[in-house]
């Protein structure tokens, strides 16, 4: 089975927010999903959202709030464009992850965690992706990418950042008529 | 038709496994050959990966790794009649690597589609439930128990008595649990499992649930397996449909509810009890212990958790019985494990073997050496949490006893090994600095003294008191272990103490010090 990780967030709506909370409101412990589902519609999780959650699960805001600064995996910013993860794990360490990771920072300009200035790309560590023996490995906008020296993901993320721009530019000629 | 598979493993597309297949398919089409083109798990062989298979009438005939423009190579060959390629290894199954390993949890993954359950069935599979269904439960626990299957997550419990303790723990509903969390970088069985033979873990489940008497489970994966998550979710949907899953299971009087719930990047909550909480959707702190998960777990009922591994394995026991099982290993470590070797490694990948095999055979005989080529200084064995061992210990044999005997674990199976240009200073930071970031923040002696932990080696790699600031790192280490909550900051010291042991040049910078 291949999952296919798309990249088209829909922009913060109360109501869209109340509808994917709703979603996944009926399960047990839900709190967890209801936030990744968030994430998935939006790409993010607004703190506008986090009253409109305790609210429907009974929770307190607190509780809520704790859950989603606990996680590593949800933001509550907004990403850039096009989202890169680096392995730091000992694995991919052993054949040059540190050496692809200094890269991966300055070339682009951010520390981990960061966005670029131009909103275009989201730079994250991770700690191992299963693919340990095959390292380094990156993901680029979810899809996994193993053996990646310096030039290979230099590759990737100018490919990926201009794949971007094009579907931009579809989008903008589809307003249009 | 000539069938063709390319293994649809997230490993294999890393490297391009799914332009290969694309690349196939269009060859096929332009040349207006028959090729029906089939997604498999992966064999477990990553260096030879994308690495496709032809059924030819002898057997499968394996090539890799394979770029899309190989292809049309390959085609030119006669590749689809099995013929000889500089990519080939002739049958797959003959290849000595393959061929010296002994897969009996792994015995399907990389032969199969990974969705048919006409594969399934057609290799084994439920087996191991239709006998289950005729036993009870005591019976099912009692015959895990005497395989002396441990659990596979790290900490090697007798899953048969914890599930006898499930079993006689009063409460309703009970749940059983799959920890698929699998955080340890160096490991990626569990991966491999979930999207090579789904339907084996779904099968575990129920088997579980029939011997505790539990009928709703959910498998806790991460998120960084998003392949594993859409492999097991449409693997669930499936087995609903085929009865294998809901109410009156195979017509049985037996019903089981199976949901996934994926993590969110904390790699504390592979941990047990902090994996609970997350299922019950709180942030991933440490329950206290006692009481055990198995009398007070999921929603403070009898909860059994077991790592993808001890559930899988567990249809090993049951389809061949527990003495079976029981002659593979040594000591109180019987059965396979299913090894990861990865890291810098030539050939790395699964190797599911009986337990008792020297580090040292296991590298030799299949890793074969360092990619980079030069000589191995160092393998770190158990995960992060897990000790480095320098050569000289290589003819230590992979038994829980026999490393913990010498402050080294097994844990998960995962087998990181590095070169010679490895900064043994670097690594035991990093050991540190990892326990700083992933601490679920509980307990002193993991959140602050992990920190200290990074700073006290800052200064002795700058040279600082050094002599002291060892001592001090010493202490720190001692006081982690015997005041941590869990073995998150129980176990951290592990790799540090290995690299003072030995690889303290590493350490000590000053001048003179270093050979
Ligand atoms: C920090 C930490 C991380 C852990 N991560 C995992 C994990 O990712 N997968 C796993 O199965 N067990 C993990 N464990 C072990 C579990 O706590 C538990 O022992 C295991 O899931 C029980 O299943 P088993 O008996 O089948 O091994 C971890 C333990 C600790 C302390
Ligand atoms: S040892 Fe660390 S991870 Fe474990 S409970 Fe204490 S603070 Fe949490
Ligand atoms: S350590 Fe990088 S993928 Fe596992």
């Amino acid at each position: 089975m291949l999952s296919d990780v798309s990249q088209r967030h829909a922009p913060w709506s109360p109501d869209v927010a109340l509808e994917t909370i709703g979603a996944h409101a009926g399960q047990r412990g839900p709190l967890l999903p209801v936030l990744h589902a968030l994430q998935e519609t939006f790409g993010y999780v607004d703190p506008r959202a986090v009253p409109l959650v305790a609210k429907t699960l009974n929770l307190s805001r607190a509780e809520v709030f704790g859950v989603l600064t606990f996680y590593p995996d949800l933001r509550s910013t907004p990403p850039g464009k096009v989202r890169v993860q680096v392995c730091r794990g000992e694995a991919c360490q052993s054949v040059g992850g540190h050496a692809l990771a200094r890269h991966a920072t300055s070339s682009l300009g951010v520390d981990f965690g960061g966005t670029t200035a131009d909103g275009s790309v989201t730079l994250d560590e991770v700690f191992c992706l299963g693919n340990c023996a095959l390292g380094p490995t990156v993901t680029v906008d979810g899809r996994l990418h193993g053996r990646v020296l310096a030039p290979d993901l230099d590759l990737l993320l100018s490919n990926s950042v201009n794949n971007n721009a094009e579907v931009n530019n579809a989008d903008v000629s589809g307003d249009l008529t | 038709m000539t069938t063709v598979y390319v293994p649809c493993d997230s490993s294999a597309r890393s490297v391009g496994a799914d332009q290969v297949a694309a690349a196939i398919e269009l060859e096929a089409a332009r040349l207006g050959a028959p090729v029906e083109v089939v997604r498999n798990g992966s064999r477990g062989m990553m260096w030879l990966e994308p690495l496709v298979e032809v059924v030819s009438a002898g057997g499968r005939v394996a090539y890799g790794p394979v770029t899309p423009d190989d292809v049309a190579g390959l085609f030119a060959a006669g590749f689809l009649d099995g013929d000889t390629h500089e990519l080939g290894h002739g049958l797959t199954d003959q290849i000595p690597w393959l061929a010296e390993q002994e897969r009996l949890t792994f015995s399907r993954v990389g032969l199969i589609d990974p969705l048919s359950t006409d594969d399934y069935l057609s290799h084994g599979g439920l087996f191991a439930l239709r006998r289950a269904l005729a036993m009870t439960p005591q019976q099912i626990c009692d015959e895990v128990t005497q395989s002396g299957l441990r659990g596979r997550g790290g900490a090697g419990f007798p899953v048969g008595v914890k599930w006898r303790t499930v079993l006689d723990a009063p409460g309703s509903p009970k749940f059983v649990t799959c920890n698929a969390d699998e955080g340890d970088s160096g490991t990626f069985a569990d991966r491999m499992l979930m999207e090579g033979d789904p339907f084996m873990l779904i099968e575990g489940m129920v088997i579980a649930g029939i011997a505790v008497d539990a009928h709703e489970g959910f498998i806790y994966i991460r998120s960084e397996y998003p392949d594993a998550v859409a492999t097991m979710r449409a693997a669930i949907e499936t087995a609903y449909q085929v009865g294998w899953l809901g109410s009156r299971i195979l017509g049985s009087e037996h019903g089981f509810d199976l949901e996934i719930r994926v993590g969110a990047g904390a790699y504390i909550c592979g941990e047990e009890t902090a994996m609970l909480e997350s299922l019950e959707g709180k942030r991933g702190m440490v329950r206290a212990k006692p009481p055990l998960p198995a009398i007070e777990g999921l929603f403070g009922k009898p909860t059994v958790v077991n790592n993808v591994l001890s559930l899988a394995s567990v249809l090993v026991v049951l389809a061949h019985g527990a003495q079976f099982y029981r002659d593979f290993g040594v000591g109180h470590s019987r059965g396979t494990q299913v090894f990861q070797l990865a890291g810098n490694i030539a050939r790395g990948g699964i190797v599911e073997t009986a337990f008792g095999i020297t580090l040292g055979q296991m590298l030799e005989r299949f890793g074969g050496g360092t990619i980079s080529g030069q000589p191995v200084r160092a393998v770190q064995v158990g995960g992060p949490l897990g000790a480095y061992l320098p050569p000289a210990q290589f003819d230590l044999p992979l038994d829980y006893e026999a490393f913990a005997e010498v402050g080294a674990m097994i844990g998960h199976g995962g087998i990181v090994v590095f070169d010679d240009t490895v900064d043994m200073a670097v690594q035991a930071r990093f050991a540190m600095e990892f326990c700083a970031t992933e601490s679920c923040g509980k307990c002193t002696p993991c959140r602050v003294g992990a920190v200290r932990g990074v700073e006290v080696i800052d200064r002795i790699v700058a040279g600082e008191k050094t002599a002291a600031n060892v001592v001090l790192l010493q202490d720190l280490c001692e006081l982690m272990t015997d005041g941590s909550l869990c073995a998150m900051g129980g176990l951290t010291p592990m790799p540090v103490r290995s690299v003072l042991q030995h690889f303290p040049e590493d350490l000590d910078r000053s001048e003179g010090a270093r050979p």
